[in-house]
């Protein structure tokens, strides 16, 4: 469980994040869903250490986060960025056993952990001894989840990670990623943009804006009760364009029929 | 990391081959009391320094002789330093630039002064070598200039006077009020290049020394002193006093010296240099030869000895400040970094030091660590440090942010975050800075020799004094191409260093 109170965060007289307090609940995935810069990616951010907060307390399991104990706390979490964060001098595998090589697992359970790891994900084993310039954007993805994994965290951070692919790419990521959180029960945290990935993924949604938490519950709350204009705004404006594409391709359709 | 353990060791042992015995051009033959001969940078005391060497080795000394130090004021502070024992000087200098603000009006008082600072003067060597104001006897004749006076009269006139000349009290600010001449269009020149400018016209006239070769060889008018202006500047040696305990069997060989010399032998000795491509160890061995039946086989070095020798102290110079410079730069360049703003403060201390002009920061080593290879590479090793500083530092303030993080993220700590992704990553930049001090150090190590580290600048610096472009060549070439050589180097070095995903060309087929 992690919890937040009270946490703010400004960059040189911006604010990020502006007094919030939620609880993440384990097991589940959580999707953090604003416009850019509502303070969604800060907020990860804080609850891995990369950054610390001005204000207020953050705690993983009950452990206070602080500068000092950042450290053993990030072993317990995984992280995955928008454009996989890749060491471009070390090859998928490398990438892949980094933490557990320096934290001295032995190389038989290094690679037990790889082959469970490419078979989750599917990721060509063949394809481990590559260096990530010689991978596809998926592939980058794949191997920087495995990274994100490969300790077997509790809990595991995104910040949109299939930000950066292309639509098909995408849509078959969804879905994998999908399946891999219900298999794996983890507290996923997933910070994400676009309101189909939110509905796709979440168990519970945290709406954010200008550094607020303006909701927070289901997908379906957001629809029946938002709880201020900006919901139903946001919710909106990304639906009418969803519903935009469907009524153009059922145009075309019924002209062909 | 593989990569930079293997470069480390590389390093180590470069360094520990170069560190071992150093060759200084010493006569090392004999085993008696050592005596560092020094000779300013041109050729008449680098000839009177020879027959002292000779003369104090032939009474068993073991002599080294720093040849070419550079000018008055550097070789007196070397002997002041007890960084050379004895050099040749010319007693006018002596009393009238040197020791300028103590008054000295006769012998006495210049014994005193010299006392003080536990030193001694011989008698004269025989021959007066004072300055005089010259051109070409075509130009001379076409102005009817015959005299200094005369020159008043053609404010036109651009004068080229070497760079002591102009500051020496009694120099070039005197004679300029004794004869009232109109501030014409005076400039600093060095004095062997100063001859080259008037026979190319470029300057109309030069001061001299009256025991130069080139008056004759270039059919020069030395213009009469009408008012008297220049006086006698016998020549002498001057040398440290504990030499009479110290060493009184050299000492007393080189004062044979005295009163041996007469102008006419001067003159063509340095002619002989000059035109005739002799070493002044020849000459100044068959000097002595001849008045004193000394035969002391100069050691003629090949010029592939002479080459490997100067290879070895070059790249010594080189490779020795180049290594504390990446010792020193590097973590600098990480703390840089880390905390931007002691970074500002380190870049801008290591850039200051880039400023000073190198001839400037060799001279001032010399108080502080005296002459030779120290100093030269204790200058070198600064020049270095802000290519390297700066390369490590924006190599490593340029690795991408979710690279960064991610590395964060997982867990490292910020020592072998250090170790196992900023400085892979950065290495392309780090060694692109090393690449760049190690070529800016070859050429500027040629300098060091103005300082008596050797090395390639040794030959320049001689080919230049006597106007001999192949032996300009011989210190030249060799540095250039080793220049060369060091690029050609680190491309190898960067294919071994730099990890091999970084090198890779994009995948575009995804």
């Amino acid at each position: 469980m992690i919890r937040l109170d009270g946490v703010t965060k400004s960059y040189g007289g911006s604010i990020a994040v502006d007094d919030v307090s939620l609880t993440i609940l384990p097991g589940r995935t959580t999707v953090l869903i604003g416009p850019s810069g509502s303070g969604k990616s800060t907020l990860l951010a804080l609850i891995i250490g990369l950054e610390l907060p001005d204000a207020g307390r953050i705690a993983v399991d009950e452990h206070p986060l602080t500068r000092l104990s950042a450290l053993s706390l990030r072993r317990r979490m995984g992280y995955v960025v928008q454009d996989g964060g890749l060491f471009p001098h070390l090859t998928a595998q490398e990438n892949i056993c980094l933490m557990a090589k320096e934290i001295g697992w032995p190389p038989q359970r290094r690679r037990d952990r790889i082959t469970e790891l490419c078979a989750l994900t599917r990721f060509p084993p063949t394809a481990l001894g590559r260096y990530p310039v010689e991978l596809s954007g998926g592939q980058r993805q794949r191997v920087s989840l495995m990274r994100a994994l490969m300790l077997d965290p509790d809990v595991l951070l995104m910040d949109e990670p299939l930000g950066a692919l292309d639509p098909m790419i995408r849509a078959e990521l969804q879905d994998e990623l999908k399946d891999i959180f219900g298999r794996l029960a983890k507290t996923v945290v997933l910070v994400t943009h676009d309101l189909s990935e939110a509905a796709f993924f979440s168990d519970a949604i945290i709406l954010m804006h200008q550094g607020h938490v303006v909701q927070q519950g289901l997908f379906r709350d957001l629809i029946e009760s938002p709880a201020e204009p900006f919901v139903g705004q946001f919710v909106h404006a990304q639906l009418r364009r969803l519903a935009m594409i469907n009524e153009r391709a059922m145009k075309i359709k019924k002209g062909r029929a | 990391m593989k990569p930079s353990c293997k470069s480390i060791v590389f390093i180590a042992l470069l360094v520990a081959a170069l560190a071992g015995p150093a060759s200084t051009s010493a006569n090392a033959a004999n085993s008696g009391p050592e005596i560092r001969i020094g000779s300013k940078k041109f050729t008449e005391s680098v000839i009177l320094a020879e027959m002292a060497a000779s003369l104090a080795a032939s009474a068993g000394a073991t002599v080294i002789h720093r040849q070419e130090l550079g000018g008055t004021r550097l070789v007196w502070d070397a002997l002041l330093a007890h960084e050379i024992d004895v050099y040749p000087e010319y007693a006018g200098t002596l009393a009238r630039e040197i020791l300028a603000n103590e008054h000295v009006v006769d012998e006495q008082s210049l014994e005193g002064a010299l006392a003080k600072r536990g030193l001694r003067v011989s008698r004269s060597l025989g021959f007066n070598d004072s300055y005089a104001l010259g051109m070409m006897r075509q130009t001379a004749e076409r102005l009817r200039i015959s005299k200094i006076s005369d020159l008043a009269r053609h404010p036109s006139l651009r004068f080229g006077m070497s760079d002591e000349f102009l500051d020496r009290a009694d120099g070039w600010p005197a004679l300029h009020s004794a004869y009232g001449l109109s501030a014409p269009d005076v400039r600093g020149v060095d004095h062997d290049i100063a001859y080259k400018g008037l026979v190319d016209g470029a300057i109309d006239v030069i001061d001299l020394y009256t025991t130069d070769a080139e008056i004759g060889r270039y059919q020069i008018q030395v213009l009469e002193d009408d008012r008297r202006h220049f006086l006698d500047n016998e020549a002498v040696l001057i040398y440290r006093i504990d030499l009479e305990q110290s060493a009184p069997n050299a000492l007393r060989a080189m004062l044979q010296l005295q009163g041996r010399i007469k102008d006419s032998a001067m003159v063509e000795m340095n002619g002989t240099v000059k035109f005739e491509q002799r070493t002044e160890a020849d000459v100044a061995a068959q000097f002595v030869a001849t008045n004193f039946g000394i035969a002391n086989p100069t050691h003629n070095e090949g010029l592939a000895a002479r080459l490997l020798r100067r290879t070895g102290e070059h790249l010594r110079l080189t490779l020795l400040s180049l290594a504390a410079a990446i010792a020193v730069a590097l973590p600098l360049g990480v703390v840089a970094a880390w905390r931007p703003t002691f970074g500002h403060i380190i870049l801008a201390l290591v850039s200051i030091v880039q400023t000073i002009p190198s001839l400037a920061l060799l001279v001032f080593m010399i108080p502080l660590l005296g002459i030779g290879a120290l100093p030269a590479i204790a200058a070198l090793f600064l020049y270095s440090l802000l290519p390297i500083v700066r390369n490590t530092a924006s190599g490593i303030m340029n690795i991408p942010l979710s690279i960064h993080n991610s590395a964060v993220a997982l867990g490292l700590t910020p020592m072998r975050r250090l170790r196992l992704i900023e400085i892979p990553l950065a290495s392309p930049t780090i060694l692109a800075g090393i690449k760049t001090a190690a070529v800016i150090n070859v050429g500027t190590a040629t300098l060091g020799a103005l300082i008596g580290a050797g090395g390639y600048g040794q030959p320049i610096l001689t080919g230049i004094r006597l106007d001999n472009f192949n032996l300009i060549l011989e210190g030249a070439a060799p540095a250039a191409l080793l220049a060369l050589f060091v690029e050609g180097l680190f491309e190898l070095a960067e294919r071994r260093l730099v990890p091999r995903g970084l090198r890779l060309r994009p995948n575009r087929s995804a």
